[in-house]
């Protein structure tokens, strides 16, 4: 379980976040929605601290994060894993050496054990075989796959992910959806997963927060967002007419 | 504002000597940077060299009026100017376009494209991988290169100079033997090892603090080497003044 509680961020002297609290719970894959610039990726990085909020506290079972030092964030970063806009895959490295490279780095296993960690992680997201291929060869798809490969070799306790369908077709992009909603079922992980594609949110979104202004606009499910009367919320799901059409089907 | 980025740099150097998460890991990136930097820049290094003991040796014999002044004074000054001053300098330059490029836009490319945000995640000391093996293959090959570059240099100041007949072979050869100050060597390699050091930690601060695409890498690598230029040769000025 993860709880923040009121963050504050400043960037010179546009705030972007204004104090935001929510909770993500174990096995639950949360999304926090919102269109372009309202904050979402700033608050991820609040979060697995690649930014330093302003104020506020983030607590991973508990144990507060932000009050940490370098070698206690370690401990807490061991059990994160996440999935970065562009995949962020090492390009020096092959598929296998960049799903090992976390092993390498934090574990004593020998080289048979972390090769089988390796093709079990590969298998999970059906990329078996594709070991030796380098980054540059990989579709988008793929290379969005070993990024979770290499994200959950380690195990992790929470997982996060910044816009998973970005650049991709609807067809790979369900499939990476599914694929992030599984293994956070079946692992038990705390998932927080930023998205602005209405797709993932309709077919995901159990457990939704809602980006505006820098504040936590709403939170609720994706079966309550048909039956919204937030206006700033409406005007952002169902921005299309495609969108308004389903909605009136609902 | 100097002060900023000079304190943003001490910064980062600071994080660059954090203790290692794993030495064998560590081991293994200093020996492929020792191999990119050093083994890869013997060519450019060679071929510069030769030229700059050829163009120094004609040079010195042409400002050499006098009958008076014998002529093995060219090998000396050869001698003495390549080791203090030519090779171990327009080398670290030459290396600042070579090598601090490259640093800086594999650096930033990895800041832009989250890699770096990849390995702090996973709770690796970014600065202290990237950039650590950098400082320390440089730190060993630069001043293994400045050797080569004197070699080289005095060697193509001989083929020169007898070659055009400025100066005979057994002249050029007592110029160098005579008077000799084995000091010069020790500042000689005092200045590389400190070159060595700015090419790449200015280059790998250039490029780990890039923001922005594509644009900004190739704005932090040129920047990486006007920066690390400037900075070899006021480090020159101060070590000249400080030892000699
Ligand atoms: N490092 C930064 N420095 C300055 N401003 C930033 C920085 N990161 C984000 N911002 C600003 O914060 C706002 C929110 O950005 P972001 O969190 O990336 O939005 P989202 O991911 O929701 O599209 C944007 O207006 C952006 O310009
Ligand atoms: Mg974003």
């Amino acid at each position: 379980m993860i709880e923040i509680k009121d963050i504050h961020k400043t960037f010179g002297d546009h705030s972007v976040l204004k104090g935001i609290s929510a909770t993500f719970e174990a096995g639950d894959n949360s999304l926090i929605i919102g269109g372009s610039g309202s904050g979402k990726t700033t608050l991820l990085k609040c979060m697995v601290g690649l930014h330093e909020p302003d104020q506020g506290a983030v607590l991973y079972d508990g144990r507060d994060f932000t009050r940490l030092n370098f070698k206690e964030r370690i401990e807490i970063r061991k059990e994160i894993g996440m999935l970065f806009q562009g995949s962020a895959l090492f390009d020096s490295m092959t598929v296998e050496e960049n799903i090992m490279f976390p092993l390498n780095m934090f574990t004593d296993q020998n080289r048979r054990e972390k090769l089988k960690r390796v093709n079990f992680c590969l298998d999970r997201v059906n990329l078996e075989g594709k070991n030796n291929l380098y980054p540059a060869e990989l579709s988008g798809g793929m290379k969005k796959r070993v990024g979770i490969a290499r994200a959950i070799s380690m195990q992790p306790k929470y997982l996060f992910v910044d816009e998973p369908n970005s650049g991709l077709d609807p067809k790979t992009a369900i499939v990476i959806d599914d694929l992030i909603n599984e293994i956070t079922e079946e692992y038990q992980i705390t998932t927080v997963v930023v998205t602005h594609d209405m797709n993932s949110v309709m077919g995901i979104g159990e457990r939704i927060i809602f980006l505006f202004d820098g504040q936590k606009e709403w939170e609720g499910t994706n079966k309550d967002i048909a039956h919204t009367d937030n206006q700033n919320l409406n005007d952002f799901v169902f921005a299309s007419k495609f969108t308004q059409a389903a909605r009136d089907k609902l | 504002m100097i002060f900023y980025p000079l304190g943003k740099y001490i910064l980062l150097l600071k994080a660059v000597f954090r203790r290692p998460e794993k030495w064998n890991i560590y081991r293994k990136e200093i020996f492929h940077e020792m191999d990119s930097i050093g083994v890869g820049s013997v060519g450019i290094i060679a071929i510069i060299s030769i030229f700059l003991g050829m163009v120094t040796t004609v040079q010195t014999a042409f400002q050499l009026v006098s009958d008076l002044i014998p002529k093995s004074i060219i090998g000396s000054i050869v001698r003495d100017s390549t080791i203090l001053e030519l090779s171990p300098t327009i080398s670290a330059i030459v290396l600042a376009g070579k090598v601090g490029s490259s640093i800086s836009s594999q650096i930033g490319t990895m800041r832009v494209t989250e890699q770096i945000d990849a390995l702090e995640i996973m709770g690796i000391n970014s600065p202290g991988y990237l950039i650590l093996p950098k400082i320390i293959g440089a730190v060993i090959m630069i001043p293994l290169l400045v050797i080569v570059s004197i070699a080289l240099s005095i060697l193509g100041g001989y083929i020169a100079g007898t070659l055009s007949g400025a100066v005979t072979s057994n002249d050029f050869i007592m110029g160098l033997t005579n008077g000799f100050i084995p000091f010069t060597v020790t500042v000689c390699m005092v200045k590389s090892v400190l070159f060595a050091f700015i090419i790449t930690s200015v280059s790998a601060y250039q490029g780990f603090y890039t923001s922005g695409g594509a644009l900004e890498v190739g704005i932090s690598s040129t920047r990486a080497v006007v920066v690390s230029c400037i900075s070899i040769l006021f480090a020159d000025y101060l070590v000249a003044q400080l030892l000699l």
